[in-house]
Protein backbone atom coordinates (compact mmCIF):
# COMPACT_ATOMS: atom_id res chain seq x y z
CA UNK A 1 0.00 0.00 0.00
CA UNK A 2 1.10 3.28 -0.79
CA UNK A 3 1.58 5.99 2.18
CA UNK A 4 -1.09 8.02 0.42
CA UNK A 5 -3.25 4.94 0.36
CA UNK A 6 -3.00 4.69 4.10
CA UNK A 7 -3.38 8.41 5.01
CA UNK A 8 -6.70 7.62 3.24
CA UNK A 9 -7.96 4.88 4.94
CA UNK A 10 -6.70 6.81 8.13
CA UNK A 11 -8.62 9.83 7.58
CA UNK A 12 -12.09 7.26 6.64
CA UNK A 13 -11.13 5.28 9.70
CA UNK A 14 -11.03 9.17 11.85
CA UNK A 15 -13.70 9.93 10.02
CA UNK A 16 -16.05 6.54 11.17
CA UNK A 17 -15.38 6.84 14.56
CA UNK A 18 -16.11 11.08 14.32
CA UNK A 19 -19.44 9.62 13.06
CA UNK A 20 -20.04 7.18 16.33
CA UNK A 21 -19.49 4.04 14.06
CA UNK A 22 -18.15 1.09 16.00
CA UNK A 23 -14.84 -0.63 14.77
CA UNK A 24 -14.95 -4.14 14.93
CA UNK A 25 -12.17 -6.74 14.78
CA UNK A 26 -12.01 -7.49 11.11
CA UNK A 27 -12.17 -3.72 10.34
CA UNK A 28 -8.96 -2.37 8.58
CA UNK A 29 -7.30 -0.42 11.78
CA UNK A 30 -4.06 1.88 12.35
CA UNK A 31 -1.63 -0.19 13.76
CA UNK A 32 -1.71 2.55 16.69
CA UNK A 33 -4.78 2.15 17.30
CA UNK A 34 -4.56 -1.77 17.79
CA UNK A 35 -1.17 -1.01 20.25
CA UNK A 36 -2.90 1.57 22.12
CA UNK A 37 -6.24 -0.70 22.18
CA UNK A 38 -4.09 -3.95 23.96
CA UNK A 39 -2.68 -1.65 26.06
CA UNK A 40 -5.81 -0.03 27.70
CA UNK A 41 -8.17 -3.24 27.38
CA UNK A 42 -5.14 -5.67 29.08
CA UNK A 43 -4.52 -3.25 31.60
CA UNK A 44 -8.52 -3.41 32.64
CA UNK A 45 -8.04 -6.86 32.47
CA UNK A 46 -5.07 -7.00 34.40
CA UNK A 47 -7.07 -4.65 36.83
CA UNK A 48 -10.16 -7.46 37.55
CA UNK A 49 -8.02 -10.03 38.25
CA UNK A 50 -5.35 -8.67 40.46
CA UNK A 51 -8.44 -6.97 42.21
CA UNK A 52 -10.05 -10.45 43.17
CA UNK A 53 -6.93 -11.08 45.83
CA UNK A 54 -7.19 -7.79 48.10
CA UNK A 55 -10.74 -9.01 48.41
CA UNK A 56 -10.44 -12.84 48.14
CA UNK A 57 -8.94 -11.93 51.15
CA UNK A 58 -11.97 -12.02 52.90
CA UNK A 59 -13.86 -14.20 51.82
CA UNK A 60 -12.66 -17.03 54.58
CA UNK A 61 -13.52 -14.84 57.51
CA UNK A 62 -16.71 -12.79 56.29
CA UNK A 63 -18.65 -12.03 58.95
CA UNK A 64 -22.15 -13.72 58.26
CA UNK A 65 -22.81 -16.31 55.67
CA UNK A 66 -25.11 -13.70 53.68
CA UNK A 67 -21.66 -11.65 53.46
CA UNK A 68 -19.67 -14.23 52.48
CA UNK A 69 -22.04 -15.20 49.69
CA UNK A 70 -21.82 -11.87 48.34
CA UNK A 71 -18.43 -11.32 48.79
CA UNK A 72 -17.80 -14.57 46.78
CA UNK A 73 -20.51 -13.68 43.77
CA UNK A 74 -18.50 -10.13 43.76
CA UNK A 75 -14.69 -11.76 43.37
CA UNK A 76 -16.61 -14.36 41.12
CA UNK A 77 -17.66 -11.26 38.85
CA UNK A 78 -14.47 -9.65 38.57
CA UNK A 79 -13.00 -12.99 37.55
CA UNK A 80 -15.63 -12.86 34.93
CA UNK A 81 -14.44 -9.21 33.74
CA UNK A 82 -11.26 -10.21 33.54
CA UNK A 83 -12.49 -13.28 31.54
CA UNK A 84 -14.40 -11.16 28.97
CA UNK A 85 -11.85 -8.22 28.72
CA UNK A 86 -9.32 -11.08 28.03
CA UNK A 87 -11.30 -11.93 25.21
CA UNK A 88 -12.08 -8.33 23.86
CA UNK A 89 -7.97 -8.45 23.76
CA UNK A 90 -7.75 -11.88 21.96
CA UNK A 91 -10.22 -9.83 19.08
CA UNK A 92 -7.31 -7.72 18.14
CA UNK A 93 -4.86 -10.43 17.73
CA UNK A 94 -2.70 -11.05 20.96
CA UNK A 95 -3.61 -14.40 23.38
CA UNK A 96 -4.42 -14.64 26.64
CA UNK A 97 -0.55 -16.52 27.62
CA UNK A 98 1.18 -13.06 25.90
CA UNK A 99 -0.93 -10.78 27.98
CA UNK A 100 -0.23 -12.97 31.14
CA UNK A 101 3.49 -13.32 30.60
CA UNK A 102 3.12 -8.93 30.30
CA UNK A 103 1.87 -8.65 33.60
CA UNK A 104 3.79 -11.09 35.28
CA UNK A 105 7.17 -9.99 33.75
CA UNK A 106 5.85 -6.09 34.88
CA UNK A 107 5.82 -5.09 31.71
CA UNK A 108 1.60 -4.26 31.64
CA UNK A 109 0.35 -2.04 34.63
CA UNK A 110 -2.66 -2.95 36.40
CA UNK A 111 -4.71 -0.50 38.61
CA UNK A 112 -2.63 0.56 41.55
CA UNK A 113 -5.18 0.65 44.51
CA UNK A 114 -4.84 -3.07 44.47
CA UNK A 115 -1.49 -2.47 45.82
CA UNK A 116 -2.95 -1.37 49.15
CA UNK A 117 -3.82 -4.19 51.77
CA UNK A 118 -7.01 -4.94 53.12
CA UNK A 119 -6.89 -5.08 56.85
CA UNK A 120 -10.46 -5.23 58.54
CA UNK A 121 -13.81 -6.50 56.80
CA UNK A 122 -14.76 -2.79 56.71
CA UNK A 123 -12.42 -2.71 54.37
CA UNK A 124 -14.48 -4.88 52.14
CA UNK A 125 -17.37 -1.60 51.90
CA UNK A 126 -14.82 0.83 51.29
CA UNK A 127 -13.47 -1.11 48.52
CA UNK A 128 -16.92 -1.67 46.91
CA UNK A 129 -18.08 1.72 47.68
CA UNK A 130 -15.22 3.97 47.00
CA UNK A 131 -12.90 1.93 44.15
CA UNK A 132 -15.34 0.06 42.13
CA UNK A 133 -17.47 3.97 42.71
CA UNK A 134 -13.96 5.41 40.82
CA UNK A 135 -13.88 2.29 38.76
CA UNK A 136 -17.33 3.22 37.50
CA UNK A 137 -16.32 6.74 36.94
CA UNK A 138 -13.76 6.07 35.19
CA UNK A 139 -15.76 2.99 32.96
CA UNK A 140 -19.43 4.37 32.09
CA UNK A 141 -17.73 6.63 29.31
CA UNK A 142 -15.90 3.87 27.84
CA UNK A 143 -19.42 2.36 27.12
CA UNK A 144 -19.43 4.37 24.41
CA UNK A 145 -15.74 3.80 22.70
CA UNK A 146 -15.07 3.33 19.68
CA UNK A 147 -13.77 -0.49 19.63
CA UNK A 148 -17.08 -2.30 19.64
CA UNK A 149 -16.01 -5.52 21.81
CA UNK A 150 -14.51 -2.87 24.53
CA UNK A 151 -17.70 -0.77 24.53
CA UNK A 152 -19.82 -4.68 24.67
CA UNK A 153 -17.66 -5.47 27.57
CA UNK A 154 -18.30 -2.21 29.29
CA UNK A 155 -21.61 -2.45 29.25
CA UNK A 156 -21.58 -5.26 31.25
CA UNK A 157 -19.09 -4.79 33.40
CA UNK A 158 -20.42 -1.45 34.38
CA UNK A 159 -23.81 -2.59 35.07
CA UNK A 160 -21.92 -5.51 38.04
CA UNK A 161 -19.79 -2.68 39.39
CA UNK A 162 -22.55 -0.62 39.88
CA UNK A 163 -24.28 -3.59 41.86
CA UNK A 164 -20.77 -3.47 43.55
CA UNK A 165 -20.75 -0.59 44.58
CA UNK A 166 -24.36 -0.42 46.26
CA UNK A 167 -23.18 -3.67 48.08
CA UNK A 168 -19.95 -1.90 49.43
CA UNK A 169 -22.05 1.31 50.06
CA UNK A 170 -24.18 -1.03 52.21
CA UNK A 171 -21.51 -2.92 54.28
CA UNK A 172 -20.75 0.88 55.34
CA UNK A 173 -24.34 1.96 55.76
CA UNK A 174 -24.38 -1.21 58.49
CA UNK A 175 -21.37 -0.49 59.94
CA UNK A 176 -21.35 3.02 60.43
CA UNK A 177 -25.36 2.36 62.41
CA UNK A 178 -23.56 -0.45 64.14
CA UNK A 179 -21.41 -0.31 67.71
CA UNK A 180 -19.09 1.90 68.52
CA UNK A 181 -16.54 0.00 67.70
CA UNK A 182 -18.18 -1.05 63.88
CA UNK A 183 -18.23 2.70 62.94
CA UNK A 184 -14.62 2.83 64.00
CA UNK A 185 -13.53 0.23 61.59
CA UNK A 186 -15.85 2.43 58.92
CA UNK A 187 -14.26 5.37 59.55
CA UNK A 188 -10.73 3.92 59.33
CA UNK A 189 -11.36 2.01 56.23
CA UNK A 190 -12.64 5.19 54.90
CA UNK A 191 -9.66 6.84 55.82
CA UNK A 192 -6.94 4.40 54.68
CA UNK A 193 -9.26 3.84 51.41
CA UNK A 194 -9.91 7.35 49.91
CA UNK A 195 -6.65 9.04 49.22
CA UNK A 196 -5.92 6.37 47.27
CA UNK A 197 -9.44 5.77 45.51
CA UNK A 198 -8.87 9.49 44.39
CA UNK A 199 -5.34 8.87 42.58
CA UNK A 200 -7.10 5.89 41.17
CA UNK A 201 -8.59 8.68 38.60
CA UNK A 202 -5.37 9.12 37.01
CA UNK A 203 -2.36 12.13 37.19
CA UNK A 204 -3.41 15.30 37.59
CA UNK A 205 -3.70 16.85 33.47
CA UNK A 206 -0.90 18.39 33.16
CA UNK A 207 1.52 15.18 33.78
CA UNK A 208 -0.75 12.61 31.56
CA UNK A 209 0.39 11.53 28.83
CA UNK A 210 -1.99 9.95 25.95
CA UNK A 211 -4.59 12.09 26.34
CA UNK A 212 -5.23 14.01 23.47
CA UNK A 213 -5.52 11.04 20.80
CA UNK A 214 -7.39 8.67 23.61
CA UNK A 215 -10.13 11.24 23.63
CA UNK A 216 -10.14 10.88 19.82
CA UNK A 217 -10.77 7.43 19.97
CA UNK A 218 -13.26 7.55 22.71
CA UNK A 219 -11.09 5.79 25.02
CA UNK A 220 -11.16 8.67 27.10
CA UNK A 221 -13.91 10.73 26.98
CA UNK A 222 -13.11 13.41 29.96
CA UNK A 223 -10.06 14.04 31.80
CA UNK A 224 -8.85 13.07 34.80
CA UNK A 225 -9.35 16.03 37.12
CA UNK A 226 -13.05 16.30 35.49
CA UNK A 227 -13.35 12.51 36.63
CA UNK A 228 -12.06 12.76 39.71
CA UNK A 229 -14.15 16.26 40.50
CA UNK A 230 -17.14 13.57 39.70
CA UNK A 231 -16.14 11.13 41.64
CA UNK A 232 -15.68 13.76 44.68
CA UNK A 233 -18.93 15.26 44.36
CA UNK A 234 -20.76 12.39 44.14
CA UNK A 235 -19.13 10.73 47.31
CA UNK A 236 -19.08 13.23 49.84
CA UNK A 237 -22.88 12.84 50.33
CA UNK A 238 -22.88 9.80 50.56
CA UNK A 239 -20.25 9.87 53.25
CA UNK A 240 -22.33 12.63 55.16
CA UNK A 241 -25.25 10.61 55.07
CA UNK A 242 -24.39 7.91 56.75
CA UNK A 243 -21.98 10.31 59.39
CA UNK A 244 -18.47 9.82 58.51
CA UNK A 245 -15.62 11.83 58.13
CA UNK A 246 -14.06 12.49 54.42
CA UNK A 247 -10.41 12.49 55.84
CA UNK A 248 -9.55 16.22 54.15
CA UNK A 249 -9.34 19.20 56.18
CA UNK A 250 -9.42 21.19 53.09
CA UNK A 251 -12.62 19.70 51.50
CA UNK A 252 -15.34 22.50 51.10
CA UNK A 253 -18.68 23.03 48.97
CA UNK A 254 -17.79 25.84 46.78
CA UNK A 255 -20.77 27.69 46.01
CA UNK A 256 -19.77 29.51 42.65
CA UNK A 257 -18.12 25.91 40.67
CA UNK A 258 -21.25 24.14 42.48
CA UNK A 259 -18.76 21.12 43.63
CA UNK A 260 -16.35 20.36 46.49
CA UNK A 261 -12.90 22.01 46.87
CA UNK A 262 -10.58 19.16 47.82
CA UNK A 263 -7.10 19.18 49.28
CA UNK A 264 -3.18 18.47 47.55
CA UNK A 265 -3.56 15.14 46.80
CA UNK A 266 0.23 13.19 47.89
CA UNK A 267 1.52 12.43 44.29
CA UNK A 268 4.59 11.01 45.37
CA UNK A 269 2.71 8.22 47.42
CA UNK A 270 1.11 7.54 43.91
CA UNK A 271 4.06 7.31 41.54
CA UNK A 272 6.01 5.35 44.06
CA UNK A 273 3.12 2.80 43.86
CA UNK A 274 3.11 2.51 40.52
CA UNK A 275 6.52 2.10 39.97
CA UNK A 276 6.42 -0.93 42.04
CA UNK A 277 6.76 -0.13 45.82
CA UNK A 278 3.55 0.43 47.39
CA UNK A 279 2.57 -1.40 50.42
CA UNK A 280 1.33 -4.64 48.47
CA UNK A 281 2.84 -4.51 45.07
CA UNK A 282 5.42 -7.52 45.61
CA UNK A 283 2.77 -9.76 47.16
CA UNK A 284 0.59 -9.17 44.65
CA UNK A 285 2.60 -10.06 41.90
CA UNK A 286 3.95 -13.28 44.08
CA UNK A 287 0.34 -13.92 44.13
CA UNK A 288 -0.30 -13.79 40.30
CA UNK A 289 2.45 -15.43 39.25
CA UNK A 290 2.72 -18.16 41.92
CA UNK A 291 -0.78 -19.34 41.23
CA UNK A 292 0.15 -19.33 37.28
CA UNK A 293 3.37 -21.41 37.67
CA UNK A 294 1.68 -23.74 39.95
CA UNK A 295 -0.89 -24.39 37.47
CA UNK A 296 1.25 -25.28 34.66
CA UNK A 297 0.85 -28.80 35.06
CA UNK A 298 -2.64 -28.74 35.06
CA UNK A 299 -2.87 -26.72 32.16
CA UNK A 300 -0.17 -29.54 30.42
CA UNK A 301 -2.72 -32.24 31.44
CA UNK A 302 -5.95 -30.45 30.42
CA UNK A 303 -4.02 -30.15 27.09
CA UNK A 304 -2.66 -33.23 26.94
CA UNK A 305 -5.82 -34.85 27.63
CA UNK A 306 -7.75 -32.78 24.95
CA UNK A 307 -5.53 -34.38 22.49
CA UNK A 308 -5.72 -37.69 23.29
CA UNK A 309 -9.02 -37.45 23.34
CA UNK A 310 -9.03 -35.76 20.22
CA UNK A 311 -6.62 -38.72 18.70
CA UNK A 312 -8.79 -41.08 19.79
CA UNK A 313 -11.71 -39.92 18.19
CA UNK A 314 -9.57 -39.73 14.77
CA UNK A 315 -8.88 -43.31 15.34
CA UNK A 316 -12.62 -44.12 15.51
CA UNK A 317 -13.45 -42.39 12.42
CA UNK A 318 -11.32 -44.27 10.82
CA UNK B 1 -35.02 -29.15 72.22
CA UNK B 2 -37.65 -30.81 71.26
CA UNK B 3 -36.58 -32.24 67.66
CA UNK B 4 -32.88 -32.63 68.79
CA UNK B 5 -32.21 -35.75 66.65
CA UNK B 6 -33.72 -33.55 63.41
CA UNK B 7 -31.73 -30.66 64.42
CA UNK B 8 -28.69 -33.20 64.89
CA UNK B 9 -29.38 -34.39 61.66
CA UNK B 10 -29.56 -31.46 59.99
CA UNK B 11 -26.33 -30.23 61.29
CA UNK B 12 -24.80 -33.34 59.82
CA UNK B 13 -25.69 -32.83 56.22
CA UNK B 14 -24.70 -28.85 56.32
CA UNK B 15 -21.62 -28.84 58.44
CA UNK B 16 -20.42 -30.68 55.04
CA UNK B 17 -21.38 -27.75 52.69
CA UNK B 18 -19.97 -25.23 55.31
CA UNK B 19 -16.79 -26.93 55.65
CA UNK B 20 -16.20 -27.28 51.85
CA UNK B 21 -17.40 -24.65 50.82
CA UNK B 22 -14.93 -22.78 53.12
CA UNK B 23 -12.18 -24.75 51.78
CA UNK B 24 -12.68 -23.63 47.85
CA UNK B 25 -13.37 -20.24 49.18
CA UNK B 26 -10.15 -19.97 50.25
CA UNK B 27 -8.83 -20.95 46.73
CA UNK B 28 -10.62 -17.65 44.85
CA UNK B 29 -7.53 -15.88 42.60
CA UNK B 30 -5.58 -18.45 43.24
CA UNK B 31 -6.36 -21.03 40.90
CA UNK B 32 -4.57 -22.50 37.44
CA UNK B 33 -6.51 -20.92 35.53
CA UNK B 34 -9.19 -17.79 34.82
CA UNK B 35 -12.45 -20.74 34.53
CA UNK B 36 -11.27 -22.97 37.21
CA UNK B 37 -10.94 -20.03 39.40
CA UNK B 38 -14.56 -19.51 38.42
CA UNK B 39 -15.78 -22.64 39.04
CA UNK B 40 -14.47 -23.17 42.15
CA UNK B 41 -16.16 -20.03 43.06
CA UNK B 42 -19.03 -20.99 41.98
CA UNK B 43 -19.45 -24.04 43.89
CA UNK B 44 -18.48 -22.60 46.96
CA UNK B 45 -21.22 -20.49 46.58
CA UNK B 46 -23.60 -23.14 45.30
CA UNK B 47 -22.56 -24.74 48.98
CA UNK B 48 -22.98 -21.67 50.82
CA UNK B 49 -26.42 -21.00 49.61
CA UNK B 50 -27.51 -24.65 50.57
CA UNK B 51 -25.98 -23.83 53.70
CA UNK B 52 -27.80 -21.08 54.40
CA UNK B 53 -30.64 -23.05 53.23
CA UNK B 54 -29.90 -25.94 56.07
CA UNK B 55 -29.01 -23.58 59.52
CA UNK B 56 -32.00 -21.07 59.12
CA UNK B 57 -34.17 -24.37 58.79
CA UNK B 58 -32.19 -25.98 61.77
CA UNK B 59 -32.35 -22.74 63.62
CA UNK B 60 -36.14 -22.83 63.75
CA UNK B 61 -36.25 -26.29 64.70
CA UNK B 62 -33.85 -25.50 67.61
CA UNK B 63 -36.15 -22.03 68.59
CA UNK B 64 -34.10 -20.35 70.53
CA UNK B 65 -32.97 -17.57 69.14
CA UNK B 66 -30.16 -18.87 67.21
CA UNK B 67 -29.42 -17.16 64.10
CA UNK B 68 -28.00 -19.10 60.97
CA UNK B 69 -24.74 -17.04 61.81
CA UNK B 70 -24.66 -18.57 65.39
CA UNK B 71 -25.25 -21.82 64.34
CA UNK B 72 -22.84 -21.85 61.65
CA UNK B 73 -19.80 -19.73 63.71
CA UNK B 74 -20.01 -20.21 67.44
CA UNK B 75 -20.12 -23.96 67.84
CA UNK B 76 -16.96 -25.25 69.36
CA UNK B 77 -14.76 -27.40 66.85
CA UNK B 78 -16.17 -30.88 68.82
CA UNK B 79 -19.47 -29.52 68.21
CA UNK B 80 -18.38 -29.59 64.28
CA UNK B 81 -20.01 -33.17 62.92
CA UNK B 82 -18.79 -32.80 59.23
CA UNK B 83 -16.55 -35.72 57.68
CA UNK B 84 -13.13 -35.82 57.72
CA UNK B 85 -12.80 -35.83 53.71
CA UNK B 86 -14.33 -32.08 53.24
CA UNK B 87 -11.64 -30.69 56.01
CA UNK B 88 -8.67 -31.87 54.35
CA UNK B 89 -6.61 -29.13 53.50
CA UNK B 90 -5.73 -27.55 49.70
CA UNK B 91 -2.70 -29.57 49.01
CA UNK B 92 -2.74 -29.28 45.04
CA UNK B 93 -5.47 -28.67 42.50
CA UNK B 94 -5.37 -32.39 42.26
CA UNK B 95 -6.25 -32.97 46.37
CA UNK B 96 -8.64 -30.48 45.55
CA UNK B 97 -10.06 -32.23 42.33
CA UNK B 98 -10.24 -35.68 44.22
CA UNK B 99 -11.58 -34.55 47.53
CA UNK B 100 -14.65 -32.29 45.18
CA UNK B 101 -15.02 -35.80 43.68
CA UNK B 102 -14.53 -37.95 46.46
CA UNK B 103 -17.60 -36.01 48.03
CA UNK B 104 -19.88 -35.46 45.02
CA UNK B 105 -20.61 -39.11 44.28
CA UNK B 106 -21.68 -39.15 47.45
CA UNK B 107 -23.39 -35.90 48.34
CA UNK B 108 -25.29 -36.67 44.56
CA UNK B 109 -26.40 -40.04 45.23
CA UNK B 110 -27.56 -38.21 49.14
CA UNK B 111 -29.32 -35.62 47.51
CA UNK B 112 -31.45 -37.81 45.25
CA UNK B 113 -32.88 -39.56 48.41
CA UNK B 114 -32.67 -36.95 50.77
CA UNK B 115 -35.59 -35.39 48.12
CA UNK B 116 -37.76 -38.09 49.15
CA UNK B 117 -38.07 -36.81 52.94
CA UNK B 118 -40.95 -36.60 54.74
CA UNK B 119 -39.80 -33.39 55.87
CA UNK B 120 -40.80 -30.61 53.44
CA UNK B 121 -37.74 -28.34 54.20
CA UNK B 122 -35.47 -30.99 53.63
CA UNK B 123 -37.07 -32.44 50.58
CA UNK B 124 -36.83 -28.98 49.04
CA UNK B 125 -33.35 -28.14 49.47
CA UNK B 126 -32.64 -31.17 48.27
CA UNK B 127 -34.78 -31.20 45.12
CA UNK B 128 -33.04 -27.69 44.28
CA UNK B 129 -29.56 -28.51 45.01
CA UNK B 130 -29.38 -31.44 43.05
CA UNK B 131 -28.76 -29.58 39.78
CA UNK B 132 -25.80 -27.74 41.40
CA UNK B 133 -24.42 -30.44 42.71
CA UNK B 134 -24.78 -32.63 39.25
CA UNK B 135 -22.28 -29.64 38.27
CA UNK B 136 -20.20 -29.82 40.90
CA UNK B 137 -19.81 -33.56 39.82
CA UNK B 138 -19.58 -33.08 36.14
CA UNK B 139 -16.74 -30.64 36.99
CA UNK B 140 -15.08 -32.92 38.96
CA UNK B 141 -15.34 -36.07 36.99
CA UNK B 142 -13.64 -34.14 34.11
CA UNK B 143 -10.63 -33.24 36.12
CA UNK B 144 -10.06 -36.85 37.67
CA UNK B 145 -10.34 -37.94 34.02
CA UNK B 146 -8.05 -34.95 33.17
CA UNK B 147 -5.25 -35.25 35.77
CA UNK B 148 -5.45 -38.76 35.95
CA UNK B 149 -5.01 -39.57 31.68
CA UNK B 150 -3.03 -36.16 31.30
CA UNK B 151 0.36 -36.21 31.41
CA UNK B 152 3.04 -38.56 33.62
CA UNK B 153 2.96 -35.76 36.08
CA UNK B 154 -0.79 -35.13 36.72
CA UNK B 155 -1.48 -38.60 36.57
CA UNK B 156 1.28 -39.06 40.02
CA UNK B 157 -0.09 -36.31 41.67
CA UNK B 158 -4.09 -37.51 40.99
CA UNK B 159 -3.07 -40.84 42.10
CA UNK B 160 -1.43 -39.93 45.30
CA UNK B 161 -4.69 -37.14 46.09
CA UNK B 162 -6.66 -40.87 45.88
CA UNK B 163 -4.22 -42.70 48.23
CA UNK B 164 -4.33 -39.93 50.48
CA UNK B 165 -7.55 -39.22 50.60
CA UNK B 166 -9.30 -42.78 50.41
CA UNK B 167 -9.18 -43.11 53.48
CA UNK B 168 -12.28 -41.18 54.72
CA UNK B 169 -14.34 -42.21 52.26
CA UNK B 170 -15.99 -44.75 54.21
CA UNK B 171 -16.45 -42.35 57.20
CA UNK B 172 -19.33 -41.21 54.33
CA UNK B 173 -21.24 -44.23 55.15
CA UNK B 174 -21.78 -44.57 58.82
CA UNK B 175 -24.50 -43.87 60.87
CA UNK B 176 -24.90 -41.48 63.79
CA UNK B 177 -27.47 -41.73 66.22
CA UNK B 178 -29.78 -39.04 64.60
CA UNK B 179 -29.53 -40.87 61.32
CA UNK B 180 -30.98 -43.79 62.82
CA UNK B 181 -33.67 -42.13 64.50
CA UNK B 182 -34.36 -40.05 60.90
CA UNK B 183 -33.99 -42.90 59.03
CA UNK B 184 -37.00 -44.30 61.01
CA UNK B 185 -39.34 -41.36 60.79
CA UNK B 186 -38.75 -41.20 56.91
CA UNK B 187 -36.89 -37.78 57.31
CA UNK B 188 -33.23 -38.80 56.86
CA UNK B 189 -31.14 -41.06 54.54
CA UNK B 190 -30.03 -44.64 55.04
CA UNK B 191 -26.33 -43.92 53.81
CA UNK B 192 -25.55 -47.46 54.38
CA UNK B 193 -27.73 -48.26 51.24
CA UNK B 194 -26.07 -45.59 49.36
CA UNK B 195 -22.05 -47.53 49.57
CA UNK B 196 -21.89 -50.26 47.21
CA UNK B 197 -23.37 -47.80 44.20
CA UNK B 198 -20.45 -45.51 45.65
CA UNK B 199 -17.73 -47.53 45.45
CA UNK B 200 -18.85 -49.01 42.12
CA UNK B 201 -18.92 -45.27 40.41
CA UNK B 202 -15.84 -44.30 41.82
CA UNK B 203 -14.42 -47.11 40.69
CA UNK B 204 -15.58 -46.77 37.06
CA UNK B 205 -14.41 -43.33 36.68
CA UNK B 206 -10.93 -44.31 38.16
CA UNK B 207 -10.44 -46.45 35.89
CA UNK B 208 -11.43 -44.40 33.10
CA UNK B 209 -9.15 -41.93 34.24
CA UNK B 210 -6.14 -44.86 34.40
CA UNK B 211 -5.82 -44.39 38.10
CA UNK B 212 -5.78 -47.37 40.31
CA UNK B 213 -8.41 -48.18 42.78
CA UNK B 214 -6.87 -48.00 46.21
CA UNK B 215 -6.48 -51.44 48.12
CA UNK B 216 -6.36 -49.47 51.71
CA UNK B 217 -9.25 -51.32 54.02
CA UNK B 218 -8.12 -48.78 56.54
CA UNK B 219 -10.02 -45.99 57.17
CA UNK B 220 -10.68 -43.04 59.42
CA UNK B 221 -13.52 -41.89 61.02
CA UNK B 222 -14.59 -39.38 64.31
CA UNK B 223 -15.60 -36.28 62.24
CA UNK B 224 -19.69 -37.26 62.88
CA UNK B 225 -18.34 -37.73 66.24
CA UNK B 226 -17.07 -34.48 66.56
CA UNK B 227 -13.17 -35.64 66.72
CA UNK B 228 -11.82 -33.86 63.54
CA UNK B 229 -8.27 -33.55 62.46
CA UNK B 230 -6.11 -31.16 62.96
CA UNK B 231 -6.64 -29.34 60.12
CA UNK B 232 -10.39 -28.51 61.07
CA UNK B 233 -9.25 -25.80 64.83
CA UNK B 234 -7.46 -23.76 62.02
CA UNK B 235 -10.12 -23.55 59.34
CA UNK B 236 -12.42 -22.52 61.73
CA UNK B 237 -10.20 -20.03 63.53
CA UNK B 238 -10.56 -18.37 60.14
CA UNK B 239 -14.48 -19.11 59.53
CA UNK B 240 -15.23 -17.76 63.29
CA UNK B 241 -13.02 -14.89 63.09
CA UNK B 242 -15.07 -12.08 63.23
CA UNK B 243 -18.07 -13.39 64.89
CA UNK B 244 -15.19 -14.02 67.89
CA UNK B 245 -13.52 -11.10 67.57
CA UNK B 246 -17.19 -8.79 67.38
CA UNK B 247 -19.43 -10.62 69.45
CA UNK B 248 -23.26 -9.56 69.42
CA UNK B 249 -23.02 -7.45 66.35
CA UNK B 250 -24.69 -7.16 63.06
CA UNK B 251 -23.26 -6.96 59.86
FE1 LIG C 1 -14.78 -5.61 37.81
FE1 LIG D 1 -13.24 -2.76 36.46
FE1 LIG E 1 -16.34 -4.70 40.91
Amino acid sequence: MSEEQIKNLEAQFEARIARDEKIEPKDWMPEKYRKTHIRQMSQHAHSEIVGMLPEGNWITRAPSLRRKVALLAKVQDEAGHGLYLYSACETLGVSREELYEQLHSGKAKYSSIFNYPTISWADMGAVGWLVDGAAIINQVPLCNTSYGPYARAMIRVCKEESFHQRQGYEIMIKLANGTPEQKELAQDALNRWWWPSLMMLGPTDAESIHTEQSMKWKLKRKSNDDLRQQFIDQTVPQAELIGLTIPDADLKWNEERQSYDFGEINWDEFWQVVKGHGPMNKERMKARVGAWEEGEWVRDAAMAYAEKKRNRKEKLAI
Amino acid sequence: MKNKNLYNYILGIADNSLILGQRLGSLTGHGPSLETDIACTNISLDLFGQVRSYYQHAAKIAGDNRSEDDIAMLRKEREYVNVLLVEQPNTDFAYTMARQFLFDVYHLSFLQELQKSKDLTLSAIANKSIKEVSYHLRFSTDWIKRLGDGTAVSHQKMQEAIDGLWTYTDELFHQTEADKAMVAEGIGVDVTLLKEAYYEKVGAILEEATLEIPESKWFQKGGKKGIHTEHLGYLLAELQYMQRAYPNMEW
